[in-house]
């Protein structure tokens, strides 16, 4: 069971590296104006969430217009990747549930008890958000790019590096708040990873529309207009913010039951706090009309570094009472 | 969170008049000002976030005292510098200390007023209609409303009611009637709650510092080891502020089993200690304590936190005296290689003479307790007792106990070593399976009788806990509401001859808000 949940999750990440292709190939293809009228017809489409009016329209203002047979050709090539794309991400997801449902029958305990089913079941969630949100508001199509690269990039290290063979639990972790507080701070994290490509992309965008023509700058060309990114990175915060305080909520009554404290500085436990002051900091900017949006943008970037460094720096390299990662 | 709320602004200060307390009042306000506003309120929650950092890189005295001793050892020069501006005590800091409290009160400076301003919302009706419903980002003109002015009036209201919309219907001079509903105050209410319980964090925390206390205490199993809950008999405590000797639950407690399963790997699996216990002068009962799962007394809880190996050794003096002594051995690595030393301070007294000060003839045996000897190297391979050998050295002399000064149970004091007063016996130490007998060249003899298990308690009372943990609960629900919270006015003008028209206004972003208003349009038509 254990190796058929291995090679699931290899053919997992070869179906988020085929979809990223695809979301690559829809991105060369689709000139500007076409990703943005593609989006907007899928928009309408996909049950009548217009948007508000005021709000600028997600055609590129500087398009041109769609004119030589050529560009049509590479707008129906382009469409064609970009549905490709988004079957690759859910076959990929599939393959990524089963791997997961595996491991756990493996195992037989839930599959996040050390670092590297935390960090399958953290990019399992990020998948599943991004899914949710692409079906939501397909104008948001071409950050599947961003989005599989990250995906791509974590379960490449998490399968390469972090491997680690199945196991029962250490008898701390062997508690049903593992199931709470640890899927809270999953689904958190899968979520904040979402935001924080929406955010990065949100900055990018920012960038080119300034008139910025270094590397990642370039890349803003083909993204959806600034504004609606700024507000999907905020709406994917809001909602990742307050699980994240339950999951922080959730380890500390844990810790009240497991180490006589509910709060005690562990390294875990400060970065932990580090990356929700930083969030909180976040949404507060993001409320205070003096603070510019680019700045409150910049503060979710430093968010998901703090949730990084709590992921791989205190687990690799900082002894605490969560050293859980299973690696020696 | 979502709307655009900026912090109350104070009134503008009153023309400076002069005088030195007229400035003096002024900068104070100017600094009050700054200090509530926003901004400061993001800058401190930063510094908060950046000042935490160090306090997870540099080793804590809270968390681990032999890390902090260590990084004396690697950075002589480093670690005196950092001690002193708190490097090793980061979350007890004046600056970290000053960083919370500043972010504190600015919170509790924009808090007030605001709490204030929102109440007065609460009371108050929906403001009248802006004359230009026009102008709002979503209105409807030419509304097919028929009917008595007042009439429709009171219907809409009714329709409003229905929504949850507080509505109210002013007459206009002009014989017409305006319609004014206002929605989503909860999202204030949230707010105001997350922040608040914020504060009731900071007041659980500190009645935890103030009225709560740890102890530590190695307990070996048997009813002869048991302990009750008094300073004198914790290895190791640390009590609140404002916490006296006498005001600890009086508990007193023994082991009476443990066992420990392992897989084959020598990963642990499971712990379980069997204790007996009894509060004031009430009978004894039995509890069983496992990771995860303390003792839970009205004012104390008693958790698990390690188990090691006892050795008991039975030593027969050269007066044919008998005693056996049990001494827990600390454990060095996972596969509970332990050391320690078991002493016999009452050994080879004369019974006629009594005990000669000046050539104390005290017994002690230090050395390694190995539960699973591989046979050859002196580290245990296993944390069960597989194999177990019990290495140790014996020692003749004084052991220099009398002398008052507190010394470690699992050391020799080896001052009493190097300056000669305490001897080692024999050339070679002993080898002792459980069971097996060796005999010293004063004709003296030593059997290992076997270990028992021992285990670390930690004794703990925190009576700030319940106030954190609700205050975590309302945080959590105040955080909710406020982000899901939408804040939203909507207005009907009814003229007294002529189509009626509607405006709506969403303080935030709202995305179904025009959606909302389309539909409430078309249900009163």
């Amino acid at each position: 069971m254990a190796a058929v949940s291995d090679q699931l999750l290899v053919y997992a990440i070869l179906g988020y590296a085929l979809a990223m292709l695809a979301y690559a190939v829809e991105y060369a293809f689709g000139s500007r104006s076409v990703v943005a009228r593609v989006a907007e017809r899928e928009l309408v489409g996909a049950g009548g969430r217009t948007a508000a009016p005021g709000a600028p329209a997600p055609v590129a203002p500087s398009a041109p217009p769609l004119a030589a047979p050529g560009l049509a050709e590479n707008a129906r090539i382009a469409g064609f990747a970009g549905r490709g794309a988004l079957v690759l991400t859910a076959v990929g997801w599939l393959l990524h549930l089963a791997a997961m449902v595996t491991r756990g029958f493996a195992a037989h305990r839930v599959p996040w008890g050390n670092m590297y089913e935390f960090i399958m079941a953290v990019c399992f969630v990020g998948a599943t958000a991004w899914l949710v949100l692409v079906t939501r508001r397909p104008v948001l199509r071409p950050l599947g790019l961003f989005v599989t690269l990250v995906l791509v990039i974590l379960l490449g290290i998490d399968g390469m590096l972090l491997y680690t063979k199945v196991a029962p639990l250490v008898p701390a972790l062997n508690s049903y708040w593992l199931k709470i507080h640890v899927t809270a701070a999953i689904t958190a994290s899968g979520v904040f990873l979402v935001g924080f490509v929406a955010a990065a992309l949100t900055l990018i965008r920012n960038g080119y529309d300034d008139g910025k023509t270094r590397f990642p700058y370039t890349l803003g060309a083909r993204l959806p207009a600034a504004d609606s990114l700024e507000r999907t990175t905020f709406r994917i915060h809001a909602f990742a913010f307050p699980v994240w305080t339950f999951a922080i909520i959730c380890g500390a009554i844990w810790a009240e039951a497991a180490w006589g404290r509910y709060w005690g500085w562990d390294p875990k436990e400060t970065w932990s706090f580090v990356a929700w002051v930083i969030y909180a900091g976040y949404l507060h900017a993001r409320a205070t009309p003096s603070v510019r949006r680019p700045v409150a943008t910049w503060i979710a970037v430093a968010g998901w570094a703090a949730m990084m460094v709590n992921l791989f720096g205190i687990n690799l390299f900082i002894a605490g009472l969560h050293s859980y990662a299973g690696l020696n | 969170m979502s709307t655009v709320d900026e912090r109350p602004v104070e009134a503008a200060a009153p023309p400076p008049t002069p005088g030195p307390a007229a400035g003096l009042v002024a900068l104070g306000r100017r600094a009050w000002r700054w200090l509530t506003s926003m901004r400061t309120a993001l800058i401190l929650l930063f510094l908060l976030a950046v000042a935490a950092i160090p306090g997870s890189l540099l080793p804590q005295r809270n968390l681990n005292l032999e890390k902090v001793r260590a990084y004396y050892t690697a950075h002589p020069k480093l670690a005196p510098l950092l001690d002193r501006v708190g490097g090793f005590d980061v979350f007890a800091s004046p600056w970290f200390s000053a960083i919370y409290l500043l972010l504190f009160v600015s919170l509790v400076g924009c808090l007030v007023p605001r709490l204030r301003s929102h109440v007065v919302a609460l009371l108050r009706v929906p403001p009248d209609a802006p004359s230009r419903l026009d102008r709002l980002p979503a209105h409807a003109d030419g509304l097919a409303l028929h009917g008595d002015p007042a009439e429709v009036a009171a219907r809409l209201r009714a329709v409003l009611r229905r929504r949850r919309f507080r509505a109210v219907v002013r007459a206009q001079p002009d014989g017409g009637f305006t319609v004014s509903a206002e929605k989503g105050y909860l999202k204030e209410s949230g707010n105001l709650l997350f922040h608040f319980a914020l504060l009731a964090l900071l007041i659980g925390v500190a009645l935890g510092s103030w009225y709560g206390y740890k102890a530590d205490r190695v307990v070996v199993q048997g009813a002869d080891q048991g302990f009750c809950n008094t300073l004198q008999q914790y290895d190791d405590y640390g009590l609140g502020s404002r916490v006296g000797p006498a005001d600890l639950e009086p508990f007193c407690l023994t082991l009476t089993d443990f066992q420990a399963r392992f897989l084959d790997t020598g990963e642990p699996a499971d712990y379980r200690a069997a204790v007996s216990y009894t509060v004031g002068s009430g009978a004894p009962a039995d509890a069983v304590i496992k990771v995860n799962d303390p003792l839970r007394l009205d004012r104390a809880r008693i958790y698990l936190v390690g188990h090691g190996y006892a050795p008991v050794l039975r030593y027969t003096d050269r007066y044919g005296k008998t005693q056996t002594i049990v001494a827990p051995f600390l454990y060095l690595d996972a596969n509970k290689t332990s050391s320690g030393v078991v002493q016999f301070p009452d050994a080879n007294v004369d019974p006629v003479k009594g005990r000669d000060p000046n050539d104390k003839q005290q017994v002690a045996f230090a050395g390694m307790y190995i539960p699973t000897s591989d046979g050859t190297h002196a580290v245990s391979v296993f944390p069960a007792e597989r194999n177990p050998v019990l290495v140790v050295t014996p020692y003749r002399g004084d052991l220099g106990l009398d002398a008052g000064i507190p010394s470690s149970v699992y050391t020799l004091d080896q001052h009493q070593i190097d300056t000669g007063r305490l001897r080692e016996v024999g050339s070679e130490p002993l080898r002792l399976k459980p069971g097996d007998s060796a005999r010293l060249d004063d004709g003296t003899t030593v059997q290992f009788v076997g270990t028992r298990p021992w285990t670390a308690l930690t004794v703990r009372y925190d009576p700030g806990e319940k106030v954190v943990l609700g205050g975590a609960w309302c945080l959590m629900i105040g955080l909710l509401v406020s982000l899901t919270g939408r804040r939203r006015r909507i207005w009907f003008r009814i003229p007294a001859s002529g189509p009626a028209c509607a405006g709506a206004l969403s303080r935030g972003e709202y995305p179904g808000f025009t959606a909302e208003f389309d539909n409430l349009v078309k249900e009163v038509q």
